[in-house]
This record gives C-alpha cells, structure tokens and sequence, in this order.
C-alpha cells in the first residue's frame, strides 16, 4: 500500500482563469527551440537557416557533450536563427511541413535491450534532455548512475494543468516510458500523485507516494526530501510526467514526437482550455478571440510562479506544460499600502481579504512595494515545507558560501522550491534568482 | 488625485541624478511612496507578488499599538486628576493627558526620522519604514514627566548607535526603542526612576494631595510593600501609575491578538515569554525566601511592562532569534531573566528592558546552535545512507 505524506506548509493562491477540461488540437505555423531553456548548455547549431530538417534532426548540441543533442520537434524548414546581445543564441525557429516526417529510431521493446542502448537510444533521438538531475537541475550526465528517479504525477502550482486528466487518455505510452526510466536506476522509480483516487497509480515496480496539502506538494523538490532526500554526492533524476509519454513513444512507435498538451490559464487568456500541442510551439494564434494578449499584458509560458516572461508571439519552453496571462501591474496606487484590501490577497492576514477564504483573485505584475532589508522572520519557514532552514540558505547564497549552502542544503533545493518564499516575501526581494545563482556558483565550484 | 499624481511626475526628474534637489532624493523617494505604491513590475521569477510590504506590515503594528496609547493618554489624565483629588470629565481627562503625551509623540518621531531620512540620502537607498514602529514604542516606553529634550537626546541616540551604526535597518542588534530606554534609564538615572515622574505634575508636585505617592506597583513590591499593591482589576484594566503604554493590559492583549492574527507578529515568543516568566516565579514561590518572591505569576506578569515587552519589544523580527526554534528558546530566556532581574534587584524595578536586552544579545548565538543542529540531521542522514 502507497504511503501518504501530509504536506502542512505551503499556501494554494487562488487566481482566476482556471483551464476547462476541453482539449483541442494546436498546430501553429511556427516552433522553436530555445537553447536557453536548458540551464548550463553552451549550444552549438547543427543547422543553418534553409535547412530542411525531420521530426527528431539534431538542431544544436551541447559544446561541453557533443552526445547531448536537441532534436527538431517537427519536420519542416529553418526559417531563422535569432541571437540577442553578445550574439547568444535564443531561438531557432521552424516553419513545419504540411504532413509530417519522423527521423527512424526503430521500434523496439525496451526489456530487450541493455542499460546502455536504452540511454543510446534516448541520448541519440533528442528526448535525453527530458532528464533532468538534481542537485541543480540541469539536463543529466548519461554516463552517471542515478540513486533513484523521481516524476511527480501531479503539478499543484497555481492554475496548473491536471495531469492525470492530460494522461490518463494516453496510459499505455506512460506505463512504457515508465518502465523504460525503470532500467536506468538501481535504485526506486518514485512516482508522486495527489492524495485520492488517481488512474495513474499502481504501476507495477513503481513506488507511488501519495501527497496531500497545499502548493508546492507537487513539486518534485519536496517529493524527494520527503522519501529520498539528497546528499552530497547523490545524484537524483527527474522527469516531467509528460515527458515520460514522449519517452514512451520513442520505444513504441520509434519516433521522436515531443506533443504535449498545455492548460491555457490565466485570468485575460479568454475562454480557456487545453490544447494538444507540442514543445517549442508558437504563442501567435494560440489565443483565443476574447483573450487579452495585446497591450499592458504579461504573457508567461508556464506558471506565474516559476515562469518566462514571452513576447505574445513567442514560444512555448521546452518544460513548460501552461500557457498563462495576467495583466501586466506598472500603475501606481494611491495609499495602496493603507487601504483595507477586501481584493488584494495576502499570505498574512493585514489585508481584510483573508475574511473572504474561498475568493479567487486577478492579480497583476505589480511588486506591491519597494525593495527592503530582510527585516521579516519567520515567515519564509511557512511555505517551506522541508527541514531547511530557508532564510538562513538564502543568506549564505547572497555571500557565497559554498560550504556553509553545502552544510545548509543547497543539494536538495532548487530555485522552483523559493518561489513561494518569494511570493510572500515581504522585503520584495528576487529570492529565486539568488538562489539559481547560488545553484551556478556551486556547481561551478564542484566541477 | 490625477492631479497629484501628474505634479509629482511633472517634479520628479529634479530630484533624480543630475536635478536641483538631487540631494533631497531618498526624501522624495519616501514621500512619493507614501502617496503611491510604486510602479514597479516583476520581472523573472514569481511574477505576481503577495499585496504585504514593509508599510503595510509597519502599519498593522501601529495599528496594535493604538489601543496601548489611546488607554496611556486617558491614564495620563486620570493620574493627573487622582493625584489632584479632583474629579473631571472624560473629555477633560483625555484632553489633558493628549496635552501631555502628544508631544513626547510628536519629539520621538520628528528626531529619530530626521536621522533617518539623512542616512537614507548618505547611504542612497529608500528610507526603511521601521522606525515608524520604534517612533511609537519610545514614547510608550517613557515616564510621561519626562524632559522633551531627553525624548529627542535618546531617540537621536538609538537610531544612530542602535540602528545605523550596524547598516540600518535588518542589521541590528539591539531593539532602537529598548536602547533608547535604556539609554536615558542609565544616562539620567535621577529624572527617570523615583515615584513621581509616573504621573505628568507630580515633578512639580503642586497641589497634589496628601497621600499620593504616584508610585508604581513595581516600586512598592521592590520596597516590600505587597500588601499595598493595585488590585488585580487595576493592574488588567491599567488604572495605576506606569510608563505610558504599559499599564493597561486589556490594550496590550488586543494588540497582541491583532499582531497574531495578522501573522506578523510571533506568537512563539509571546508564548514563550510567558511561560519562562511563568515558570521563574514559580520557582520563586517556592523558595519563597523575601516578601517579592510570594507574589504569584498572574500578578508579576501583570505588574510593570512584563507583558507589554513580550508581546511588542521581544518580538522585534530583527534582534529577535530568527530561526523558529531559537524563537522558543529566546521567549522562554526573556521572560524568565525579566522576572528574575526584578525580584533580585531592586535598583532595577523593572527587569523586562534589561531581560530583552541580554536575550538581543544572545539571540544570533541561540540561532547558531539552532543551525548547528539542523546541519548536523543532515550530516547524520548522510552517514546513515552510508
């Protein structure tokens, strides 16, 4: 029998704009791939503008393992490779075919080959960078042995997706890449559902656990600290859930296809829904008529948590499973500090609206104040649901300390698990980019 | 409310980099900000952010204090007249004691700010809202016959030495409203400790009627005189002599639910505070060696400015432990040395300054050990996997 771990701390911010479960079909005219999805790649193009290319053609690699490549999503042409400042490359743009092609990766069953020609296999046909590693959650070393992998079942950040709905319909595929990221531990394939009924537990060989409680059960950073927490030196992978499908369909079918389907949310995204869509997809014409997406607006691919902030005609990131948009918050409120706040929403209770629990709320970009000395205690400890001490973690990144964040826990954490911290944090201060630098100066350190 | 809005833009670029007030910038800065919640967006990372901010946060604090100060102008009044033996209207009374206690107010702000708002400039950063708390807690922490000049001499004192000197605000060590009272309590020990400067008048001591000693129930239980104590009901409503904003502690409890409930202040060291004082006079009671150790705990907690440091002066996020944990540890020490401070030393009425004092001083060594303790689990994890 599963267990079920109670998440106490943590806080669900309820916005509107919630997705209705519909799901419809999006082929937009355009995809990309942006290399700066991929934290500490260095890319090199395998491509140039012109170029026809298949579902599942080497676009770039990484300079440092030339074995790591990433794969065009589509069959199509190379429309353009747009760099920014310093000539650093951000999107290599394709323009898909009418019917699509796949590159060949064969079927075969995984229980009939090795360890090492699963990882071939996977490393070759681009869906490698779908496996991440912790600590620092970059694309994982497919010569290194992993202490156990871990995919959460379920996403609890605001507006997110609901995952068993996008893969309950697909179950197949997800038991055969499940079985495939099996064969690439010794250790436990952990898989973390929301507590309750679920289509997606018991799997045979999977350790399913059970979460229950507020955001951010459902990360996969406090999964883990709950069943197998990090030491230094382990090593720990990570999967998106509905990465585990496209793995599975490489061993079924033996194409690379990259689809996923998103939740559009947000409380100026219009009548929203689910689109069935894949990686890298253009934003242009993924909105609905009644959608907001020009003018004061911030569009974000992802969560409002953890999110990029696109362009309205951007593309989707490669992790990224939410498509969301709020109003934009750059307009200045009169005594906006003194008012009694029946609609602003508050982790602490000095606005009235925690009178009205249930509300859900439009909330905009706006900082809500300036930025301060870190005066308030006590308060990040109550989103932070692991045995680390969050405020004292975050000082020893802003000094760098590599020994004391090491003694601290640094291994365990990733920016994603700040972003409540920085949510409520009173200071205003960018929590989560301290924390990704502390994250970079270690591993720098480290290798 | 457009055209104030328009004005302050249409002035702005002047007191930016290159414009005539440059050097008013942090000024303006802190008014515009008054005015207006800034304008400024997220960028990365969480793009929506919790409505909370330092004003806010400063304004629900002010907001528990007012019952602690409506309740100190009104008491101001009422000892004013009872030491006169003459009756007066409510009117009268709160008149009199707002004569009394709004300058004190009014000296404690306009001193401390000014040193703030000349650091903010020098140091060229925002003008930090904590002093609006401190500006508060120094006048309610002051006998009320004090000299204004002393109230303007300890305020400068504390923001400079007990805020600014370590970095300003989130850096220091020491509570600025304790040291403020600390500072005064030392420098002028004759004008700030007796029986008379409790009540405003009784300096002068013209009129007062024959038998009003004006004195404290701390410094009749110092003297041994328990049996001349206030009556239970006295010392919950506060209708005894008393720094200003300690007396009543039916005010001191609505503000204590008010920083609990609003989540800004913490409740582990209320709690803890109270029961490490709790727990002293126990252990007094049972020696019970003088008349001042038989005093049960409800009355010493009740007596003096046990409760109100407890509730607004210990729980100071700053100079207060800052780990969770080392917030227990720091409340039970508090409370425990205040009462100890008291009984044992009579030169000291009041133990409750001193107590929280000491406890600033040891909270970041509380937190090391709180730290330690967390990094050692996770070493221990380690080896165990191994």
């Amino acid at each position: 029998m599963a267990d079920t771990i109670k998440i106490k701390k943590g806080l669900t911010i309820n916005l509107l704009g919630e997705a209705t479960k519909e799901v419809s079909d999006y082929s937009p005219s355009e995809y990309a791939l942006k290399p700066t999805d991929f934290t500490g790649v260095f890319p090199r193009l395998l491509v140039k503008e012109g170029d026809l290319v298949n579902a599942g053609t080497p676009v770039f690699h990484d300079k440092l393992k030339e074995r790591i490549v990433f794969c065009s999503p589509v069959s199509g042409v190379v429309k353009a490779i747009n760099r920014g400042e310093k000539r650093v490359l951000q999107e290599i743009v394709i323009t898909p075919d009418e019917k699509l092609s796949y590159e060949d990766f064969g079927k075969l069953d995984s229980s009939s080959l090795s360890r090492e020609e699963i990882i071939e296999k996977m490393v070759k046909s681009g869906v490698w960078p779908m496996i991440r590693q912790r600590p620092y959650t970059i694309i994982a070393n497919p010569d290194d042995k992993p202490k156990s992998i871990f995919v959460s079942g379920f996403d609890s950040s605001p507006l997110a997706p609901d995952l068993s709905f996008v893969i309950s319909s697909e179950l197949p595929l997800f038991k055969a890449g499940m079985d495939v990221l099996m064969r690439l531990t010794e250790g436990k394939l952990h898989l973390g559902l929301p507590a309750g009924q679920n289509e997606l537990a018991g799997i045979k060989g999977v350790e399913t656990t059970f979460y229950s409680g507020p955001h951010p059960a459902g990360n996969v950073g406090v999964q883990i600290h709950h069943r197998e927490p990090i030491n230094k030196g382990d090593i720990v992978w990570i999967v998106n859930a509905q990465d585990v499908l496209v793995i599975g369909r490489l061993f079924q079918l033996g194409v690379y296809d990259p689809a996923v389907t998103i939740a559009l949310t947000g409380s100026e995204a219009g009548k929203q829904g689910y689109l069935r869509t894949r990686k890298g997809a253009s934003l242009k014409g993924m909105f609905p008529r009644d959608a907001k997406t020009e003018g004061n607006m911030r569009i974000i691919s992802g969560n409002v948590l953890t999110g990029e902030k696109v362009r309205h005609d951007g593309y989707l990131g490669f992790y990224h499973q939410q498509v969301t948009v709020i109003p934009e918050g750059n307009h200045h409120e009169f005594f906006g500090w003194a008012m009694p706040g029946f609609s602003k929403f508050s982790f602490s209770k000095s606005y009235f609206s925690w009178l009205t629990p249930g509300k859900k709320y439009k909330l905009d970009t706006n900082l809500h104040g300036g930025e301060r000395a870190l005066v308030m205690t006590g308060q990040y400890e109550k989103v932070f649901p692991m045995d680390i001490l969050p405020m004292q973690l975050i000082k020893a990144c802003i000094i760098e300390d590599i020994d004391l964040m090491e003694k601290l826990g640094i291994y365990e954490i990733d920016e994603e698990d700040f972003a409540l911290v920085e949510f409520i944090d009173t200071s205003k201060t960018d929590i989560q980019k301290i924390i990704r630098k502390g994250l970079d100066l270690v591993r720098k350190e480290m290798s | 409310m457009k055209a104030l809005r328009n004005y302050l833009d249409r002035i702005k670029p002047q007191f930016r980099e290159g414009g005539k007030f440059e050097k008013l910038h942090s000024t303006f800065d802190a008014f515009e900000t008054f005015l207006y919640v800034p304008d400024s967006t997220t960028t990365s990372g969480s793009h929506i952010r919790d409505a909370v901010d330092l004003k806010r946060t400063m304004s629900v604090v002010l907001l528990a204090l007012m019952p602690a100060l409506l309740f100190g102008i009104w008491n101001t009044g009422y000892q004013h007249y009872l030491s006169l033996g003459q009756t007066a209207s409510f009117g009268q009374i709160f008149s009199f004691g707002l004569w009394k206690v709004l300058p004190i107010v009014v000296v404690a702000y306009a001193s401390g700010l000014a040193v703030e708002f000349i650091f903010a400039q020098y140091r060229k950063h925002e003008v930090n809202e904590g002093y609006l708390v401190s500006g508060m807690l120094i006048p309610l922490v002051m006998p009320v016959d004090i000299p204004l000049w002393m109230v303007a001499v300890s305020s400068i004192f504390a923001v400079i030495l007990g805020k600014e000197a370590f970095g300003g605000t989130g850096m220091n060590v020491f509570n600025p409203a304790l040291l403020a009272r600390a500072f005064i309590f030392f420098a002028y020990p004759a004008q700030i400790t007796g029986d008379t400067i409790w009540t405003a008048g009784l300096t002068k001591g013209t009129g007062v009627i024959d038998g009003f000693s004006g004195a404290t129930p701390l410094a009749r239980a110092a003297s041994g005189a328990i049996d001349k104590l206030p009556s239970m009901h006295d010392l919950f409503f506060g209708f005894i002599p008393g720094s200003i904003g300690e007396t009543s502690k039916l005010a001191i409890i609505i503000g204590a639910a008010i920083l609990i409930l609003s989540g800004i202040g913490s409740w582990r060291i209320m709690v803890a505070g109270l029961l490490g004082g709790v727990t002293i006079t126990l252990i007094f009671n049972a020696v019970a060696a003088n008349a001042y150790m038989t005093i049960d705990p409800l009355t010493q907690v009740m007596m003096g400015s046990f409760l109100f440091g407890m509730v607004f002066m210990a729980t100071d996020p700053v100079t207060a432990a800052q780990t969770n944990r080392g917030k227990w540890i720091y409340g039970f020490l508090a409370g425990f040395f205040a009462i100890m401070v008291r009984v044992f030393n009579p030169a000291y009425p009041e133990g409750t300054m001193l107590a929280i004092l000491l406890m600033n001083t040891f909270a970041p060594l509380i937190d090391h050990f709180v730290i330690e303790s967390n990094i050692k689990r996770r070493l221990k994890r380690a080896k165990a996997v191994v």
